[in-house]
């Protein structure tokens, strides 16, 4: 089978079906999304599904006070529920490094007008009852953070962009791409060749891949990420709480369980998925160091997903010069369900109206060929 | 009304829903509406999902891509697990 689109995106999860969505909802017709498994089957649906605009760099910060913009009238616009709660990110600060960081961290969000602010441990303890205050020296509150269900907000991009005409093919996966005066080959696993003048990369831990088999190097390694989740509780707080120097990230989910996860930094690259005893024990003891009283909490399920790291902790986003109409949406070193609201809409503006903004030049895939003048973002768990 | 997952209350319509959706593993019945999430793991609801989706989209059960099985096997506190690793720790000291 043969089958030619206006644009084809590689990738089913939370960037390939949003980006499609923008795409269909400024005007573009005939938009095919490939998925190699199921929707949201890969990073997507597998992480903590927070979103917080308090990062360490400014155009990670502008990025996300847009997606989170977005998100506020994204389930009426979609007409599907997706739990979304603006509950807060608390983040917590042990050492007087930390403290140094996030100060600078808090005036340069407040400079881009973001709502946040220093506590100190006791208020910290009044947002997130039964926390450890005695390992806390101050935390970052902004309660226009929150999280959201992944499944539930994929599926329901998903569906509005059905509903305007894009197809979404499932269990397909790319085996090679050619491209040839100005038209891409997109071959798949099942035998089917997709033609389109126009190509996007959302495969997440696998866009390295991608970007192989056009001989473009994108500089995206993926490292496993476990997380666990426990029974259902009576509501214990509303924020995501995390901690960079313990290294865990904890909320309650809509539905009762905790789930919490953590940054392992001795992960090897690879996109093993598999679990391991070792998160168990390790996550345990940082969940219950820095809440002792909620040791009697039971685990109902571990798993893992990907981080598709990029040297800078960034995205990869826009063309590349060695490829014509060849967009990259990737890189997103775990946080690609936050940023993806407004990454979707930043693409989609740029390809069909040539709008160019500065976040698309900044984090074009280029800066990470000369790695001299990066500047890192830190507030990563 | 058919309860079809004890576990989070998920009925026979919400899963035939969510098939409607475009859903056809066990998997993604599970992200979309819980059934398997709760305290069991879908130990009991597994087999009657996959008979729902069986039927719904005309596919055999030996067609139905399979669900992801993950540790544990039962619900574990943090305490415990927290007492296993001193356990462990303590018996490894001994023996150095």
């Amino acid at each position: 089978m043969n089958k030619a689109f206006d644009a084809v995106i590689i990738g089913g999860g939370i960037l390939g079906v949003s980006t499609a969505y923008e795409l269909a909802r400024a005007g573009m017709k005939n938009i095919c999304v490939l998925e190699r498994k199921y929707l949201a089957s890969g990073s997507t649906g597998r992480c903590g599904g927070g979103f917080r605009q308090q990062w360490s760099t400014e155009a990670n910060t502008t990025l996300a006070m847009a997606s989170v913009k977005r998100l506020e009238g994204l389930e009426e616009e979609l007409g599907y529920r997706t739990e979304f709660f603006q509950g807060g990110y608390l983040i917590l600060a042990h050492t007087e490094e930390e403290e140094q960081q996030f100060a600078k961290n808090v005036a340069m969000q407040r400079s881009l007008g973001l709502e946040v602010n220093m506590v100190d441990p006791a208020e910290a303890r009044k947002i997130v009852p039964f926390l450890n205050t005695e390992l806390i020296r101050k935390a970052t509150w902004c309660p226009k953070d929150g999280h959201i269900n992944p499944f539930l907000l994929t599926q329901g991009y998903a569906n509005a962009a059905k509903r305007l005409g894009v197809e979404i093919q499932l269990w397909t996966n790319v085996t090679g791409i050619m491209k040839k005066s100005n038209i891409f080959f997109v071959m798949t696993e099942n035998g089917n060749t997709y033609q389109t003048p126009l190509l996007f990369n959302c495969a997440g831990g696998f866009s390295k891949g991608i970007g192989q088999m056009l001989n473009v190097d994108i500089p995206v390694d993926p490292y496993r990420h476990e997380i666990l989740v426990t029974e259902p509780v009576e509501r214990l707080w509303d924020p995501m709480v995390i901690s960079f120097s313990v290294g865990l990230y904890a909320r309650q989910e809509m539905s009762g369980g905790m789930v919490m996860g953590m940054g392992d930094p001795n992960e090897p690259v690879g996109t093993y998925v598999g679990s391991s005893m070792h998160f168990m024990y390790e996550m345990s003891q940082r969940f219950t160091r820095l809440f002792p009283k909620l040791d009697k909490l039971r685990i109902v399920r571990q798993w893992a997903g990907l981080y598709e790291m990029t040297a800078d902790a960034q995205p990869i986003l826009g063309p590349v010069d060695e490829v014509d109409n060849f967009i990259q949406a990737s890189g997103f070193s775990g946080h690609g369900l936050m940023l993806a609201p407004a990454v979707s809409q930043l693409l989609a503006k740029y390809v069909i109206k040539g709008e160019k903004c500065p976040e698309i030049d900044s984090l074009n895939v280029k800066r990470l060929y000369n790695l001299k003048n990066v500047e890192k973002e830190k507030s990563v768990v | 009304m058919k309860i079809i997952c004890r576990c989070q209350d998920v009925t026979e319509d919400e899963i035939i829903a969510a098939i409607r959706q475009g859903a056809t593993t066990i998997d993604e019945i599970r992200r979309l509406v819980r059934a398997g999430m709760g305290s069991c793991q879908g130990r009991t609801c597994r087999r009657l999902v996959a008979q729902i989706i069986s039927r719904e989209l005309k596919t055999p059960p030996a067609e139905i891509y399979p669900p992801t099985f993950r540790p544990p096997n039962r619900p574990v506190a943090f305490e415990l697990i927290n007492a296993e690793l001193e356990r462990h720790s303590s018996e490894n000291g001994e023996k150095e």
